[in-house]
């Protein structure tokens, strides 16, 4: 039985399966070489950590070169696909057999497909820019080389996570970038919070994993596979019950990954690694993959209606929740966290909006990784120039310190509260579109999100680039060094035209990527004119609202009372709160609880035992008083007893 | 003579044995003692021997005396061992066999 | 008539256990050197019969059988299958770790390591007469006599309250042996009735034992193997032990002596009483879901370092366990496999959390803090270990709880799910206890803490590049014991569980190319 079992799962993985409805065929020629995109930053991260002291000198430039490697790679791949029918562009690289245990097997083997590809794109390029950067931001770290070798470690992670074509594989991917997330996070070990921080984020994504494991535990209990092409082929054939409760447990692992509520406690505190790690991890890559599991999970969210609410629901109270804890932080790294958030909310909910929003969450992630990307780079060389300054309130016209600094963080601004042509417009108006074609109340949240969106982001330019200075230093703010602000404007450039180029250049990324996500077209409920009108509108209002809050008005250095949603929103809204209230007290009282029982209650038992029986035995010993006469007498009594009981027997 | 009586005798040679043993704590007298029940067991043996006709009993009586003697031998040493460290001869003095 | 390898395999620690004892006190290392150049002797013949039986190529190995007490029809037999072959891998492969890992620890105490070494010896050599013994009886035997050495191991050198803590191990079991010898008897009886007076393992498994009865000498059985395991509520021996014994020791005795206790539930209990083992599942498995949970809570609340690493192997010997009682060939492969990297991991914790201590000077956790500042080598080494503990990916620790996890929902959902609840907690427990120890501020009396030496890293190195390398490619490791885990497995007469979904239909629909 198991091995007609096995011999199946070999002879879809080998005959080619659904991937989203195109074929995948066996790699061949460059297609290959797809491990050498892993290969690179693995083999990078080796050097670098395991060469120790000796690779200090250069272990920055072995660590960009292998990123940039890597993303030379991506882009050959990426040429060589074009050059592919756009049907025929998903193919697969087996490496080995991973294993195979009663009747379940695994192999290693690698999906390109148009989906990973844009992903591969957007990691390796992004990656690289984030390395570069860091060569200049971690200049004076003395442990500056494992530093890239951790930056290297998670590019490698990130890329088998959104290369595997078995959902085991992309958790070792999965698993790897939430390594790399708490090792980065927890860089400045020496301070407290941030190795408190780090743990968090570990210990909360491990709940996510849960889910994962479950997800794919359920897989194995439904299909006897985790293989994307098995499952996604023998999708149709689960009952829904089964297909909702794999859409939900994978729900609950993307929720993990991507801070979405009711896990997103760990991304605010994830801040207190360095700036680019928050940039490229926290903001443009890591973070999304919770997205990219959803996407790719197309096949078994189309066939769950319940599970896609679910997901829809999630994304819009994120979306909601970050924007809010957005408007009410003074660090700048915090207001970016709940901007990203939100974002990912946005992209969270186009995903769980079906065939009709898989394409615009990418889409929107990929512009969010340009614009964020930029922005939280922007806010580190902010930091750089003001010593590692965060608080808003001590900042103020800085534009004049930092232009180059300003205009590309002004890029990224103008993108991410979605002024038309920026990046940010043309994703999240697409996004805003389809919610409404869906439904009225989650359009209305996406509404609402814009808005609030505009505020934050106004508030918290205006806070760092205008308005009066702030700031007491002796040495004036300086603009950062040229290896930091050419990735700079670099991703300044793709926050302006990434938008537009994606949707009207070349390929239109919703085509692209339509062989693996589906395509299905939305009726509006209104012309969209009237609706892109609205967006705009209420665009303007909250940026309006912001300027007469902090552009008008000269920014207090002291933090004000607040009105109560601000407070809430200071404090997370109480997620860390609720979960001390409701998860961390009760498990430390039971834990102590149970120490106890365990010393008195079960250990005590068997303690208990023994000291009975040693008390009997003491007890018993004071027979043997030692004096020949009490031992006669004993034994008389003992002869007499015998002779008593044998009369007894004996007698008729 | 009724054979019976015989061993009448050897009770009441034990009976007098073993309360020796229990009332006296000279260590010679107790020891006395127990030779005299082991000389009452001796007297039975011997009676069964004869009622029942076979040398069985005496044969075991043999045995039971050349122990006897081989015990008194141990059994006197070390009760003068005693009587010269403790200078004393009572049963009660000692009780050193216990934890 | 070929080579005896398998014997050799088991007189090679016992030799070198008695030419340990009878090197003259007062020559310096070369006890050590002795102990240790026969424990690498035997890691090399352990090679040899492992690379034979994983890739397959001939070496000669086969099982041997010589007579013994053939009245009783008990017989020296030794075998080699799946399970059996990674067991003995592990236990050829930790003890020269382990005696190199007590090199140093050996000159602190003040007394004479020689002994330390003769016996570590003496349990390899039982410990593998365990894992390759075909015969019930001599299995009981050795089971006993591990006992011996073990208890001076942990009496003779340890921490203050080591004499209790090993007179604890000790008695806790003899308890379970002595219920263990009652039921080897009753199947030796059944045997007798049957006509056929054997102790030999197939011949006892060919026995058509009725239910009551299996019941009885089921209990028997596991109630030694779940002491010696340990399963809750049967663990309070092993934390003490841990926390008492050398750091060597207790990775000796949790990493690899224990799992004869887990290797026994599974070659010896479900072939034996396939019935009682059947209905008894659910009760194992809910006794191991509460191990695993249990266990991890109370890793949580400890504040002495051993004690807690103590608590995460009760936790995972919790996985095992649940994964033999799944029933499914899945979690069994994956239990089998997580005894090995368990052996490795859990060694790999003890050793460097060895370190630590001896640098230290205390095993109380406050007593740490900020190591990673002086020692960043050290704390990196304590990090991968820990991660293999939390079992995360790619380390071979993973896939095996993965299995484990997987293949008990198949079956036993609840019991899966709860369990997965351990992932959340061993990250806890680790990553809670690296940061306590490792990051933050540092505490002045670690400053100048000495970073990790060369014999410190030979003997971590191999342990961590060992977790690596098979989580990357466990397949030869996983076949070897999967083909060893499906006859067991259709001995107790369990299916294996269908997919739900119909597959079949989907792959001729396909659209194939």
């Amino acid at each position: 039985m198991t091995s007609t079992l096995s011999a199946l799962a070999t002879a879809v993985a080998t005959e080619g399966g659904h991937g989203g409805g195109q074929a995948v065929v066996s790699a061949t020629g460059v297609f290959d070489l797809t491990w050498l995109l892993i290969a690179f930053p693995l083999l990078g991260a080796a050097i670098l950590l395991l060469g120790g002291r000796r690779t200090d000198r250069v272990g920055h430039l072995i660590g960009c070169g292998a990123s940039i490697a890597s993303f030379v790679m991506g882009l050959v791949l990426f040429f060589a696909m074009l050059g592919e029918p756009s049907d025929g562009r998903a193919f697969t690289v087996q490496l080995w057999e991973y294993v195979n245990a009663g009747g379940y097997s695994v192999d290693v083997s690698l999906l390109l497909d148009q989906l990973s590809m844009a992903f591969v794109l957007l990691i390796t390029g992004v990656g690289s820019l984030i390395h570069v950067y860091s060569i200049g931001y971690m200049e004076h770290d003395e442990r500056r080389r494992r530093f890239f070798g951790y930056l290297n470690l998670f590019v490698a992670a990130m890329l088998l996570l959104v290369l595997a074509s078995d959902y085991l594989v992309l958790f070792i991917g999965w698993e790897g970038v939430g390594l790399a997330s708490y090792l980065l996070i927890g860089f400045w070990q020496h301070k407290n919070s941030a190795a408190v921080a780090a743990k968090k984020a570990f210990v909360v994504n491990r709940v996510g994993d849960m889910g994962m494991v479950l997800a794919m535990a359920s897989m194995i209990t439904v299909f006897g596979s985790t293989a994307f092409d098995v499952v996604f082929a023998s999708a149709e054939g689960a009952s829904t019950g089964w297909v909702t409760v794999i859409g939900l447990f994978l729900l609950l692992g993307a929720c993990g990954k991507s801070a979405q509520f009711p896990l997103q406690s760990w991304l605010l505190d994830a801040m207190e690694g360095p700036t680019p790690v928050s940039a490229l991890i926290h903001a443009a890559t890591m973070v999304t993959a919770g997205v990219y599991l959803i996407v790719r999970s197309a096949a078994i969210y189309d066939l769950a209606p319940d599970a896609r609410t679910a997901v829809v629901v999630v994304g819009a109270i994120t979306l909601l929740m970050g924007a809010i804890i957005g408007c009410a932080k003074d660090d700048i790294k915090k207001a970016l966290a709940g901007s990203t958030m939100s974002q990912i909310g946005y992209m969270t909910l186009a995903a769980g909006l079906g065939p009709a929003g898989y394409a615009f969450a990418i889409f929107h992630l990929l512009t969010h990784g340009f614009f964020k990307a930029n922005m939280f780079l922007g806010a580190g060389s902010v930091m750089h120039g003001m010593h590692d300054e965060v608080n808003m309130r001590r900042y103020g016209g800085l534009r004049i310190m930092m232009p180059v600094t300003f205009i590309t963080f002004a890029m990224g601004y103008l993108a991410i509260i979605g002024i038309p042509p920026f990046a940010g417009y043309f994703s999240k108006d697409k996004i805003i579109e389809a919610a409404f074609a869906d439904n009225w109340v989650v359009g209305l949240a996406t509404l609402l999100g814009a808005g609030i969106t505009a505020f934050y982001m106004t508030r918290l330019m205006l806070m760092t680039f205008f308005g009066n200075r702030r700031w007491q230093h002796s040495d004036p703010p300086h603009e950062s060094p040229p290896v930091m602000t050419v990735p700079l404007i670099v991703l300044a450039v793709l926050s302006v035209i990434g938008g537009f180029g994606l949707l009207y250049l070349g390929a239109d990324i919703v085509d692209w990527l339509a062989p693996v996500t589906g395509e299905a077209h939305h009726d509006l409920p209104m012309p969209l004119w009237l609706l892109i009108t609205i967006t705009l509108a209420t665009v303007v209002a909250g940026v309006a609202v912001a300027w007469a809050m902090y552009g008008h008005r000269a920014v207090r250095e002291d933090v004000p009372a607040g009105n109560p949603l601000t407070v809430a929103a200071r404090n997370d809204l109480y997620g860390d709160a609720f979960n001390e209230a409701v998860f961390m007290r009760p498990g430390q009282y039971l834990t102590r609880s149970l120490v106890y029982f365990e010393n008195r209650g079960v250990d005590g038992a068997v303690v208990g035992t023994a000291t009975a029986v040693g008390g009997l035995s003491a007890r018993l010993r004071r027979w043997q008083t030692g004096f020949v006469r009490s031992y006669a007498a004993t034994m008389l009594g003992g002869v007499g007893v015998v002779v008593l009981a044998m009369l007894l027997v004996r007698l008729p | 003579m009724n054979p019976t009586n015989y061993l009448v005798l050897s009770i009441i040679l034990f009976s007098i044995g073993a309360a020796g043993v229990l009332v006296r704590r000279n260590a010679l007298i107790a020891f006395m003692s127990v030779e005299l029940m082991l000389n009452a067991a001796n007297l039975s043996f011997v009676t069964f021997a004869r009622m029942h006709g076979n040398l069985d009993g005496q044969i075991v009586a043999f045995f039971v005396m050349v122990v006897a003697a081989a015990e008194v031998v141990v059994g006197l040493a070390i009760i003068v061992t005693i009587f010269r460290t403790r200078r004393s001869a009572s049963v009660d003095d000692a009780s050193l066999l216990k934890l | 008539m070929t080579f005896p390898w398998l014997t050799t395999l088991i007189a090679l620690p016992a030799l070198g256990a008695v030419l340990t004892a009878l090197v003259p006190s007062g020559r310096g290392p070369l006890a050590k050197q002795v102990a240790t150049g026969f424990a690498l002797l035997t890691l090399l013949v352990g090679a040899l019969i492992s690379i034979q039986y994983l890739f397959d190529v001939d070496m000669g190995v086969e099982s041997e059988t010589y007579e013994w007490i053939p009245e009783f029809g008990a017989s020296w037999a030794l075998d080699v299958h799946g399970i059996s072959l990674a067991l003995m891998a592990l236990t050829v492969l930790a003890t020269p770790i382990v005696a190199l890992a007590m090199w140093r620890e050996a000159e602190d105490e003040q007394r004479d390591p020689k002994a330390f070494f003769a016996l570590l010896l003496v349990v390899e050599a039982l410990t593998l007469t365990a894992f390759l013994s075909q015969d019930v009886l001599l299995f009981y035997v050795v089971f006993e006599a591990m006992l011996i050495p073990l208890y001076f191991m942990i009496g003779m050198y340890g921490g203050p309250q080591r004499r209790y803590a090993a007179v604890k191990f000790l008695l806790y079991n003899l308890v379970g042996g002595l219920a263990m010898l009652a039921a080897v008897i009753g199947l030796y009886v059944q045997s007798v009735d049957a006509g056929n007076p054997s102790f030999f393992l197939p011949d006892l498994i060919a026995l058509d034992i009725d239910t009551t009865t299996q019941w009885w000498l089921f209990v028997g059985f596991m109630l030694a193997f779940a002491i010696k395991a340990p399963l809750w509520p049967f663990h309070t021996w092993l934390p003490d032990a841990a926390a008492e014994a050398t750091p060597s020791n207790a990775a000796f005795l949790s990493g690899v002596a224990d799992k004869v206790g887990t290797y026994g539930m599974i070659a010896l209990v479900l072939p034996l009483f396939p019935d009682a083992s059947r209905d008894a599942a659910p009760v194992i498995v809910a006794l191991a879901v509460v191990s695993i949970i249990y266990g991890a809570l109370l890793a949580i609340g400890q504040t002495d370092l051993k004690r807690l690493i103590g608590y995460t192997s009760i936790s995972h010997f919790g996985f095992i366990v649940l994964g033999i009682f799944a029933l499914s060939g899945q979690a069994a492969t994956g239990a089998t496999f997580y005894m090995v990297n368990h052996g490795l991991s859990t060694i790999a914790l003890f050793v460097v959390v060895g370190f630590l201590i001896n640098r230290r000077g205390s095993r109380q956790v406050d007593d740490f803090g900020g190591v990673q500042k002086p020692a960043p080598k050290l704390a990196g080494v304590f990090l991968v270990a820990g991660l293999s503990g939390l079992a995360l990916p790619p380390l071979a620790t993973f896939l095996s709880e993965f299995l484990v996890i997987s293949g008990t929902f198949t079956r036993y959902r609840p019991a899966a799910i709860i369990a997965t609840l351990g992932i959340v907690l061993s990250a806890l427990y680790i990553l809670w206890l690296y940061q306590r120890t490792m990051t933050g501020p540092v505490q002045p009396a670690v400053e100048g803490m000495p970073d990790l030496r060369t014999r410190e890293a030979v003997v971590v190195a191999p342990l961590l590049a060992l977790l690596l390398v098979v989580g990357f490619f466990p397949k030869p490791l996983t076949d070897a014991i999967d083909e060893a885990v499906e006859p067991t497995l259709v001995e107790v007469g369990v299916e294996p569980p269908e997919p739900l979904a119909p597959v079949a239909e989907h792959v001729e629909e396909g659209t194939g190319r």
